[in-house]
């Protein structure tokens, strides 16, 4: 029995060659780090390294969880998701139904590609486009609004309480006309014949899209909307770093579980608080993705990531 | 039935505001750079300079090597990540899509993990600095992006449903092995979804500067994306070229500071720009190959 697996393997050595440059890379790339979770449980010194370094049980937790700012960390991170996915999710599916009924293909392209340009671009080129508006000094918004109109010049980058409105804004900007693209195939890909039918029927535009389109698109809303749940404790960390210029005055508004992972790591050096919000992180996130998964095989099984 | 070819016109109307507010930002950025220093100190940013002047560009081009440098680093890493990418992933989606591989369970799983779970920030950063020692090397750059569980599984499912059986079957019949089936017959029956998959691959590590505010504190090493954070973030590096072109060129006494952020940010979005209209219809297949099994 033994003797016929290995011989099997060894017959198909060329497919093992060829499986073996990808499977080293995730073993480096993904494997080892998952091995630093206990990181969180220690008390890390770069000096002695992850094994090296003594043990302290809960104690990063207990810290992390003492700072009052992780909870409102929490419900940044989950709130400006939840609003995401609810803006992105309407609008993709209107612009899709939308771009459905624009009937001249030169008119159709153009309008697509000027939607999806956002997302292509960097987001630090994305900073740069928010900063043309929103520079204190010679930006459009302050200058060229409301100087003329006689309002006070507002400093954006020292104002946390807009921030809410202006990622959401930037976000919808750069992901709303890519999103709509699923939605737009899904669709082109309805049988035309349930149109006709409704027509003979003398339903009218929009019966037909209410009774025939958005039925059709219920499905894959519902399965992207769970997939997103799943990643519901990942925040963007560009959009919260770049887009904010990483400014300390905003943090009350803007300061997700990424941001907050990264200054604690790289900027304060407190790997401790780094490597113990990391670890929640991580948790939390495989809990809820195996969760939705469970929920999206219950809905319709072929739909499952797994 | 006529009015069915029809578009409303508040349709058309809505459409043609989204796509302004899609594109006026980048015309901002523009018309900055192309801004002279005096109607950017009188008028602030606008959409139309009081004064056109192109002192940015000259002062670039006089201190050109730093941000071709960056320029260089980005091909360079985007060139090579794209085609070693393209290679793990093909390699590694060929024998998950071979029912007679043996380890294809194990393996489809072991992909899958990556995608559910991670170490987080920090151990990632203690294996590719402590570990490989990758830190201020173009390999920093390179190996993060290389394999996505998502794309392997996007070739996976191609090459298991657009690829008839029966070919296979008669190439290896005929005496095909392993690798000259992969070269041979999948691979060049595959172009769309390598096209698809490769132009995600250009696109992650052109616009990628999150590897370079990690690993690169070197500033030779420092890829376009990140060149133009920092000069976002602090002006030293105009600030320096700025001075340079003055006591060289002694042109104007005023700095062309805010022009020259705008129209480095200009150089950085042209290369997507020009090649996007080429890339939209492979993007929007790709879209749709990965809706099929998100």
């Amino acid at each position: 029995m033994k003797e016929s697996r290995l011989r099997r393997l060894w017959k198909y050595r060329a497919l093992l060659l060829l499986a073996l440059p990808g499977f080293l890379l995730l073993l480096v790339n993904n494997y080892f780090p998952m091995f630093g979770i206990f990181l969180a449980f220690k008390d890390f010194n770069y000096a002695k390294g992850i094994f090296g370094s003594e043990w302290n049980g809960f104690d990063n937790f207990k810290f992390l969880f003492a700072t009052n700012d992780i909870w409102l960390i929490v419900a940044h991170t989950i709130l400006y998701n939840l609003v995401f996915l609810v803006v992105n999710t309407t609008l993709a599916v209107l612009l899709a139904l939308l771009m459905n009924e624009v009937k001249n293909r030169l008119f159709a392209k153009f309008y697509q590609s000027a939607l999806i340009l956002p997302n292509f671009i960097s987001m630090v080129v994305v900073a740069y486009l928010v900063f043309g508006f929103l520079n204190p000094d010679l930006g459009f918004i302050n200058k060229s609004i409301l100087e003329p109109l006689g309002y006070p010049t507002i400093s954006w980058y020292m104002s946390p309480k807009y921030w809410p409105y202006i990622l959401a804004f930037v976000n919808i900007w750069k992901s709303v006309g890519f999103g709509s693209v699923i939605y737009l195939a899904t669709i082109i890909g309805i049988d035309k014949e349930y149109y006709e039918a409704a027509m003979l029927d003398g339903a009218g535009k929009w019966k037909q899209m209410t009774r025939i389109t958005l039925p059709f698109l219920v499905p894959v809303i519902v399965i992207l909307t769970l997939l997103s749940i799943g990643h519901i404790f990942n925040a963007d960390f560009g959009l919260f770093y770049q887009v904010t210029l990483n400014a300390g005055m905003l943090k009350s508004t803007t300061e997700v579980i990424d941001t907050y992972v990264y200054n604690a790591l790289l900027v304060s050096g407190d790997s401790n608080l780094a490597s113990s919000a990391g670890l929640l992180q991580s948790v939390v996130g495989f809990v809820l993705v195996v969760t939705v998964n469970a929920v999206v095989k219950k809905i319709s099984s072929d739909k499952a990531l797994f | 039935m006529k009015s069915e070819n029809r578009t409303h016109p508040v349709i058309h109307l809505f459409f043609i505001l989204a796509s302004l507010v899609c594109i006026i930002p980048f015309w901002l950025i523009l018309m900055i750079s192309f801004s002279s220093q005096n109607s950017l100190t009188k008028n602030g940013y606008s959409f139309w300079p009081a004064e056109f002047d192109f002192a940015a560009y000259r002062y670039l081009i006089h201190d050109a090597e730093p941000i071709l440098r960056a320029f260089g680093v980005s091909i360079l890493v985007t060139a090579i990540g794209t085609v070693v990418s393209l290679f793990l992933t093909s390699a590694l989606a060929f024998s998950l899509s071979r029912k007679e591989f043996p380890l294809r369970r194990f393996m489809n799983f072991y992909v899958l993990l990556t995608m559910l779970f991670g170490g987080g920030l920090l151990p990632w950063y203690l294996v590719y600095t402590k570990v490989l020692h990758f830190q201020n090397s173009l390999l920093a750059l390179i190996v993060p992006g290389l394999l996505g569980g998502f794309n392997v599984f996007v070739m996976r499912t191609y090459f298991t449903t657009s690829i008839p059986p029966s070919l296979m079957d008669s190439a290896q019949i005929d005496g095909a092995s392993e690798y000259r089936t992969y070269f041979s017959i999948i691979l060049p029956l595959s172009l769309p979804v390598l096209a698809t998959i490769g132009l995600f691959s250009i696109v992650g590590y052109w616009n990628d500067w999150f590897t370079s505010l990690v690993f690169i504190n070197n500033d030779k090493l420092y890829n376009l994306q990140y060149f133009l954070y920092n000069t976002l973030m602090n002006a030293q590096y105009l600030q320096s070229i700025a001075d340079k072109a003055h006591i060289d060129a002694a042109s104007s006494p005023l700095q062309p500071l805010e022009e020259l952020r705008m129209a480095m940010a200009i150089i950085a979005v042209a290369p997507i720009a020009l090649v996007f209209p080429f890339l939209q219809k492979y993007f929007v297949k790709g879209l749709t190959i990965g809706a099929v099994k998100g």
